[in-house]
């Protein structure tokens, strides 16, 4: 490289082109190819709950899919509606609250508070953030973060649903298993649930939405009615999983409103790779554990993802995804100018 | 009488813990999240000079302000100008630097009760019945003089009007040969002052805390956003406004609502008339 200049270029591998097709899939090779990292990825979260050794890494793989589905929520919004919400802990805190005031005043059962939680949860998320919804940008991430710290706050000053104790003696899960694989199937749905709805019609709003919000105005649509539903899709997916939180603490308190839960999923989905909706959840498997590791180190975890998040928005802002992607369909060669 | 001195009190500690937040938003647009970082670190920088290395007091605050000035700029050139113009980004990594900060300073020991800075003057005065100590009349009256001076300072001075020109218009600041990137740096470096003069004149009044951090970067963002972003006027008055308004909910309601008031300021100001109450331009960009 001393005397002659040389540039890198990627080029499409063959099977990939082939593969673009769905009419072309005409060899194992090529279905397996298409197939294996979404078989990898279905197969290695339901095998989890089998590989982890002991009760502790059982319960962590449970914070894992909480972190994932919530990361979910918020890559969803962020990067196909275009709304930054920075409440990710106001969701978790709604959603958990209801589950626990479900089950301790109404004694509803674990398998039906969840959805309810989440229906209920979405609505009076959709509701509260409803009058919101015209703001953009820095304005409607910094009332996002407002909500959980104000939420508690009021909780606090009028010491309802158990002031600052919270609720306890929440019923758990049936058995550890049940509880694990309901999230992680949860996430699973959540995953290829919302993968397959962003390219549906109106999912397509979505995206117009967040490119040119004024251009749908004046197709006729009403983005206001669009963009709560993206809101209510959300902080649904958020309550519902506060609810299991809910369950799997027994109990339900303002800490669950702390600011943890808003920026733990956004570093989780800044270092698997924005706007993919599988990055979050690969970030969240790689980032909880790390930082269940740390937590003999106090609030140096904290330090310490808190630094790899500004490193990876310096350096490496398209995540892990897009690097895996790269590789993964594209070959990169060394060629003369 | 009470409400009045101490409503002014506390208007001019949140004003100041407003103004760095104002001027760096409103310079740079960068929303900087580690502001209360930047003002806990000042008060325990200004602590290790003072009470470990043993510099005079005065010597002490001015470097520990120079340090918090170079810390600024500092982020502003390494972390922020690589992210500017990403809302998204900007947040999220000034955010994550305030907690490296704050996180950090938290593991290196530093909690509990007894981290105190000395204050400027002990002894007190009546004012109209009411006890107020020396140190709390010296930050009114600095903190009433810092927004004259600044005011002065970004109309009267090149550098000032400088900003003031890239605040309004980067691009035509930039035709006029402002360096952008230099100015917002510059900026960035004096809203760190900004936020270590804060800390230095309001931490005097009560323990060094790492959780203050927190509280003092939502105190500003209410402040600001109350002011309308940008509008440093705007958010002095702002701060008189929610100032005054907590004051009379503590006698009135209860302290547990104090910091009620200033998020539902926010939310309130934010769902109503997101330009806030002196912001102009803004409105048709970021409302639909």
């Amino acid at each position: 490289m001393s005397d002659q200049q040389t540039r890198q270029e990627r080029i499409d591998r063959g099977i990939k082109v082939r593969s673009d097709g769905l009419y072309a899939l005409m060899s194992w090779r090529e279905l397996s190819y298409l197939t294996a990292p979404r078989f990898i990825l279905i197969a290695g979260m339901l095998l989890l709950p089998f590989l982890m050794p002991g009760m502790y890494w059982q319960r962590v793989i449970s914070i894992v899919c909480i972190y994932a589905v919530l990361a979910l929520s918020f890559d969803f919004l962020a990067h196909y509606v275009g709304l930054v919400s920075l409440g990710g802990a106001f969701f978790i805190g709604t959603g958990g609250y209801s589950a626990g005031i479900l089950n301790s005043y109404f004694a509803i059962p674990p398998f039906l508070t969840v959805p309810l939680a989440a229906i209920i949860g979405g609505v009076f998320c959709t509701l509260v953030l409803f009058p919101c919804l015209p703001l953009k940008g820095v304005y409607f991430a910094i009332v996002t973060l407002m909500y959980p710290l104000f939420m508690a706050r009021i909780i606090e000053a009028f010491d309802i649903f158990g002031g600052t104790d919270g609720l306890i003696g929440i019923d758990s899960f049936a058995s550890s298993f049940a509880e694990q694989y309901f999230v992680i199937i949860m996430v699973l749905v959540f995953l290829f649930g919302l993968r397959r709805f962003v390219t549906t019609d109106r999912g397509l709003i979505f995206t117009a939405i967040m490119d040119n919000d004024q251009a749908v105005k004046a197709s006729g649509i009403n983005i206001t009615r669009y963009k709560a539903l993206a809101v209510f899709i959300a902080s649904a997916m958020g309550c519902m999983a506060g609810a299991c939180l809910t369950h799997i603490y027994m109990w339900s308190g303002i800490s669950q409103f702390a600011l943890d839960f808003s920026i733990l999923p956004i570093a989780a989905t800044v270092i698997g790779g924005s706007g993919t909706l599988v990055g979050p959840v690969i970030g969240c498997l790689i980032l909880v554990p790390v930082s269940e590791l740390l937590r003999d180190f106090g609030t140096l975890r904290i330090v310490f993802y808190a630094s790899i998040l500004v490193g990876f928005i310096l350096f490496r802002s398209g995540g892990i995804m897009e690097y895996g992607q790269r590789k993964y369909e594209q070959f990169e060669r060394w060629t003369q100018i | 009488m009470e409400i009045l001195v101490y409503g002014t009190i506390n208007s001019v500690s949140l004003a100041l813990m407003g103004l760095g937040f104002a001027m760096v938003y409103g310079i740079s647009r960068v929303p900087n999240f580690a502001h209360g970082a930047l003002y806990i670190i000042c008060g325990f920088v200004t602590w290790t000079l003072f009470q470990k290395i043993g510099l005079p007091y005065f010597f002490a605050i001015i470097f520990s302000l120079g340090i918090n000035g170079i810390l600024g700029m500092l982020m502003y050139r390494f972390v922020l100008i690589r992210v500017r113009g990403m809302n998204i980004s900007e947040i999220i990594s000034s955010y994550a630097i305030g907690l490296i900060i704050l996180e950090g300073l938290r593991f290196g020991g530093f909690r509990g009760m007894t981290y105190t800075l000395p204050v400027f003057m002990e002894g007190s005065l009546m004012i109209g019945g009411v006890p107020v100590d020396y140190h709390r009349l010296i930050m009114t009256i600095i903190g009433i003089c810092l927004v004259a001076g600044l005011w002065l300072f970004t109309h009267y001075t090149k550098i000032g009007l400088a900003l003031q020109g890239m605040a309004q218009d980067e691009r035509a600041a930039l035709m006029l040969g402002i360096d952008s990137d230099f100015m917002a740096m510059l900026a960035m470096g004096f809203g760190a002052i900004l936020a270590g003069v804060a800390s230095i004149l309001i931490l005097p009044l009560g323990n060094i805390v790492v959780e203050a951090g927190y509280n003092v970067l939502i105190m500003s963002i209410a402040v600001c956003i109350v002011g309308g972003l940008g509008s440093w006027m705007g958010a002095f008055f702002a701060a008189f406004i929610i100032g005054y308004a907590q004051i009379l909910t503590v006698v009135f309601i209860g302290s547990h609502f104090q910091m009620v008031v200033a998020l539902l300021a926010i939310i309130l100001t934010l769902i109503l008339k997101p330009s806030g109450l002196f912001g102009q331009q803004k409105e048709l960009e970021e409302r639909v």
